[in-house]
């Protein structure tokens, strides 16, 4: 054991070395040899991937058939599927009861009036008898309504509202079936990641022709984004439901749906709905590329503000977003810490019909006295707030004031940081890059993730894309190791201190649901385009992660570690650089493994500001229309995420083995 | 006498709705799917349009879209018109997408776009040469940026707009960078900033837009566009290369799912016959963008001024 690891450890370093000499020499060997293609993959070799995903696409959407329907009418028929449930909430809403369409429409009856909607998440909220939470829930719809964000809030409300109960269904129907046979959930498995990783806009356009233009479209794109976390917690909790549970509920004669529905679901319940909890999130971050394809609400106006440089407007929209998010989340993890009603159902019963009863009496007489006095239908344009001039004014004071100071900031960064990163994913040949990945897959994960690792990086060489995907590695990369340098230490801090822990997990759900178009503008307008404007962007998104998962990781150390450690005499400082952080490091390597996902999905978005990466080519992809090159370049940075998390997920594994933890 | 003038105009047009609606009975009272897209510029465009449309009795609906996106949708008839696609940035969309005949190109809106390299007038200060293209090389040091230096620094539009500025570049023998904005949204972010600061920059400017009438500055004179520039090496003062003049200047189309002139002929006639030109546009946006006034009040406004005109396109 101890002389494996000796020579591993000499591998290690001489294949380090060996990679340094390629950097260093790449051109004086490629000049050598006289052969470019070692550096460059030559582009006559490339395979034209994108020219029949293309076509493939076109074939399906105009020509494929099932004798008597074609597949364009399947998809058609469930957009209208969806639909019906979509146009109902939105009436009750946003939009009132309609008859007639368009301008002609006659509004038969009016939305809930903004007091309507407070009632009814009040009553929601009182159920979890939380009085912070009912707070908190209060002040974020009056937030809505005094920031003049109610119209939008309400129509991203309904596909919200739409979206997450048919991502929830979906994925507990896909876990249990997945569940009940390995067959299914080995081939449900890279699915899954590929809809998690394949950049949204890469699939757009396919989806916005299968679907038709407009919210549905929407709604798919957003369920898609949203639903794998409840497939896997599904799994994930019916697997591990204790095997006792589940005997005695064959023994006492369930036949298999009750055993499914009403032994194995219920007692799986706190577990799903974390999965809940991530499909809101999931559905919430969606908002803005939602409204790229015709959801309008909230995520039109932020884009607006955005073309219109209104910075304050784009602010108090995404905020808007931010407190949507946070109040749902909130909501729903207060549901599902509630006890279960199981057992007391008669009195629980009554008890929820009377507050439904009650609410339903408010909400007809708010409706009464809507007709009478216009308060009661609409929020008072007197007291709305526009902050728009304050953001305007904070961003040009720093400008103004602080730029250049930025600007030297920014330039030591990039070439005493960045530059050299770039340099070295440049300057490695492909073919060693690959060999190296290969054997980190062998090292990690044997035979099974050394071929994985290898065919993925082959597909994307044979695309074409590998200087694309060596810009996307060093962006990410470098975005990475500094929202690690600063999300670890916040997160061992939060991990000690509950009040540091509660200050910060409300920081980081802001960040992670404020949409980044938000800050985009900002930062340009301080950094200029360019990599380090999207690397900040990658940061801010990125980071919440890795603090988290630190936390996640210095709490739920063994109490009896620490007390022995604390016997055997360990100052606080050892307690924690010798016993805490070590036991930490699987959850950290996790929680690094969560940033490096989150920094390649914002990379797309980073093409807005002008990167030159995998990104980039999927904005080409959707900009140019063009089905087949977006899909393939998605696929790419798919196939990077799959790479690192594989990895990192063995090296967790192994380190967990090491230490004994489980 | 203003508002007797006011009643007679109100009561006049309350007539011509009932009127209109009378004598052009619509070929069909389903909506008719308008797309908006997010510059002020199409929206007023779009709005102005759909004010007509319903004039002429027919049912109209307001979708927004993405400008690249929407396509598919038009495509596919769930959405039917598209009022702004510019030569400059459209043109690969239409070509695509007309190719099929399932989208149609339903004439030029009027208006022509403008796209060239832009400075604010404070820099004239600094290169007094421009806006000839002669002086650029003379003041590149003066548009430099620490990364770019001694270079100038040009910011250009996203790569996906083309434009052949890197050409450009090349062929002029311009002592300049060329930098790729991702979106026209970064792109105003830093003229916003460098206006604020005063500060040296030279970008992808875009007219009919708000950014010429907020902020005060000239285009660059580049040797004029012709196509033989773009074609021909020969051509221009660089005999080995081509792009060695300005960027072309193209109309702003109006695009259409076929289905709109199957099913509203009438409505199609009018969309084909609507047209504004470029510095009603400027004004009208400017408006909006700089006065503050909303896109239904502006719009409404230009109504009442132009009846006659609108008038004829639902003749």
């Amino acid at each position: 054991m101890k002389n494996n690891n000796i020579s591993n450890k000499i591998i290690f370093i001489s294949l380090a070395l060996l990679t340094f000499i390629f950097y260093w020499y790449g051109k004086e060997i490629t000049s050598y040899f006289d052969s470019k293609w070692i550096l460059k993959y030559p582009k006559h070799h490339a395979i034209p991937f994108a020219i029949h995903t293309t076509s493939f696409v076109k074939w399906l959407i105009n020509e494929a058939s099932f004798g008597f329907f074609t597949f364009k009418d399947l998809t058609r028929f469930f957009a209208w599927i969806i639909e019906q449930p979509y146009n109902l909430i939105l009436s009750i809403l946003s939009k009132g009861i309609l008859k007639g369409q368009g301008q002609d429409a006659i509004q038969l009856m009016g939305p809930l009036s903004w007091i309507s909607v407070i009632g009814i998440f009040f009553t929601l909220a009182s159920y979890t008898k939380d009085k912070f939470l009912i707070f908190l829930v209060l002040f974020s719809i009056i937030y809505l309504a005094i920031f003049d964000q109610w119209q939008s809030s309400m129509i991203t409300l309904s596909s919200i509202i739409i979206a997450v109960p048919i991502g929830v269904l979906l994925g507990i129907l896909l876990g249990i079936l997945s569940y009940k046979s390995k067959l299914l959930e080995k081939m449900i498995t890279p699915i899954l990641d590929l809809m998690q990783t394949v950049p949204v806009f890469a699939y757009l356009v396919p989806i916005l022709v299968m679907f038709g233009f407009g919210p549905v479209s929407a709604l798919i794109a957003t369920i898609i984004y949203a639903m794998p976390p409840m497939v896997r917690t599904t799994i994930l909790a019916l697997n591990s439901i204790d095997p006792q549970l589940k005997e005695s509920g064959i023994m006492s004669g369930c036949t298999e749906r009750q055993l499914m529905w009403k032994v194995l679901i219920p007692s799986a319940k706190p577990t799903l709905l974390i999965g809940v909890n991530q499909v809101i999130m999931l559905s919430l971050n969606m908002v803005i590329i939602a409204s790229m394809i015709g959801a309008g609400g909230l995520g039109y106006d932020v884009l607006a503000s955005l073309r219109r440089l209104d910075i304050g407007g784009g602010i108090e929209s995404g905020i808007a977003i931010v407190v949507l998010a946070i109040t749902l989340d909130r909501l729903s993890q207060a549901f599902a810490n509630l006890p279960t009603l199981t057992k007391k159902t008669q009195k629980k019963f009554y008890v929820k019909y009377k507050k439904i009863i009650f609410l339903f009496l408010y909400i007809v007489s708010v409706y009464v006295l809507g007709y009478f006095y216009s308060f009661f239908k609409f929020f008072p344009n007197e007291l709305m707030i526009n902050t728009s001039s304050f953001w305007e004014e904070l961003v040009k004071y720093i400008n103004i004031n602080y730029f250049d100071n930025l600007e030297n900031f920014k330039i030591i960064l990039l070439t005493y940081f960045m530059l050299p990163i770039k340099k070295f994913f440049l300057g490695i040949p492909w073919p060693w890059f690959i060999f190296i990945i290969t054997l980190v897959g062998w090292y990690y994960g044997k035979l099974k993730l050394s071929l994985l690792c290898f065919i993925l990086s082959v597909f994307i060489v044979t695309s074409g894309l590998w200087q694309k995907a060596m810009i996307t590695l060093y962006l990410c990369g470098s975005s990475v190791i500094i929202a690690s340098i600063i999300g670890i230490p916040l997160g061992i801090w939060a991990g000690l201190n509950n009040k540091a822990n509660k200050i910060l997990t409300a920081f980081i759900d802001t960040l992670q649901t404020l949409p980044s178009f938000v800050y985009l503008i900002p930062v340009v307008m301080l950094f200029r385009v360019g990599d380090f404007t999207a690397m900040i962007a990658v940061i801010l998104y990125a980071l919440a992660p890795s603090v988290r998962y630190t936390a996640h990781g210095i709490k739920n150390i063994n109490n009896q570690i620490v007390e022995a450690a604390l016997i055997s005499g360990c100052s606080p400082r050892q307690l924690l650089f010798k016993i805490k952080i070590p036991l930490a490091l699987p959850e950290i390597l996790l929680g690094i493994n969560q940033t490096i996902m989150l920094a390649l999905s914002m990379l797309v978005i980073t093409a807005l500001v002008g990167t030159r990466d995998l990104g980039q080519e999927v904005y080409i992809g959707l900009t140019k229309a063009d089905i087949g090159r977006g899909l393939v370049a998605g696929l790419c940075v798919a196939f990077i995420s799959i790479i690192a998390d594989r990895i990192i997920k063995a090296g967790s594994n192994k380190l967990k083995n090491k230490y004994g933890i489980k | 006498m203003k508002i007797i003038k006011k009643k007679f105009s109100i009561l006049l047009s309350l007539f011509f709705i009932l009127f209109a609606q009378n004598i052009f009975a619509v070929e069909s009272k389903d909506p008719i799917k308008l797309t908006l897209h997010d510059w002020t510029g199409q929206l007023i465009t779009t709005n102005i349009m759909a004010e007509v449309l319903k004039e002429a009795g027919y049912n109209i609906e307001l979708v927004p879209a993405d400008y690249i996106a929407q396509f598919a949708g038009l495509q596919t008839g769930d959405l039917h018109v598209a009022m702004e696609m510019w030569e400059t940035t459209g043109r690969d969309a239409i070509d695509e997408y007309t190719a099929d005949g399932r989208v149609v190109n339903v004439g030029t809106t009027g208006m022509d776009a403008i796209e060239e390299w832009w400075y604010p007038s404070y820099m004239k200060e600094k290169c007094p040469g421009l806006p000839n293209w002669e002086a650029l090389n003379d003041c590149a040091e003066a548009f430099a940026t620490p990364e770019t230096s001694p270079k100038g620094r040009y910011l250009g539009g996203p790569v996906t707009w083309g434009g052949y500025d890197d050409e450009r570049v090349e062929a002029l023998d311009l002592d300049w960078e060329v930098i790729h904005a991702g979106t026209d949204g970064a792109l105003f972010a830093e003229l916003e900033s460098a206006y604020q600061r005063k500060a040296p920059i030279m970008l992808w400017v875009y007219a009919p837009h708000w950014a010429p009438s907020k902020y005060s500055g000239e285009f660059v004179d580049f040797p004029p566009y012709t196509t033989e520039c773009y074609t021909d090496p020969s051509w221009g003062i660089n005999k080995n290369a081509a792009y060695d003049c300005g960027k072309p200047r193209g109309p702003i189309w109006k695009v259409a799912s076929s289905i709109l002139k199957d099913k509203w002929p009438g409505a199609y006639n009018a969309i084909e016959a609507f047209t504004l030109d470029s510095n009603e546009m400027g004004n009208l946006v400017a408006a909006v963008d700089l006065d503050g006034n909303t896109v239904e009040a502006v719009v409404a406004d230009w109504m009442a001024n132009n009846k006659d005109r609108w008038g004829s396109w639902i003749k």
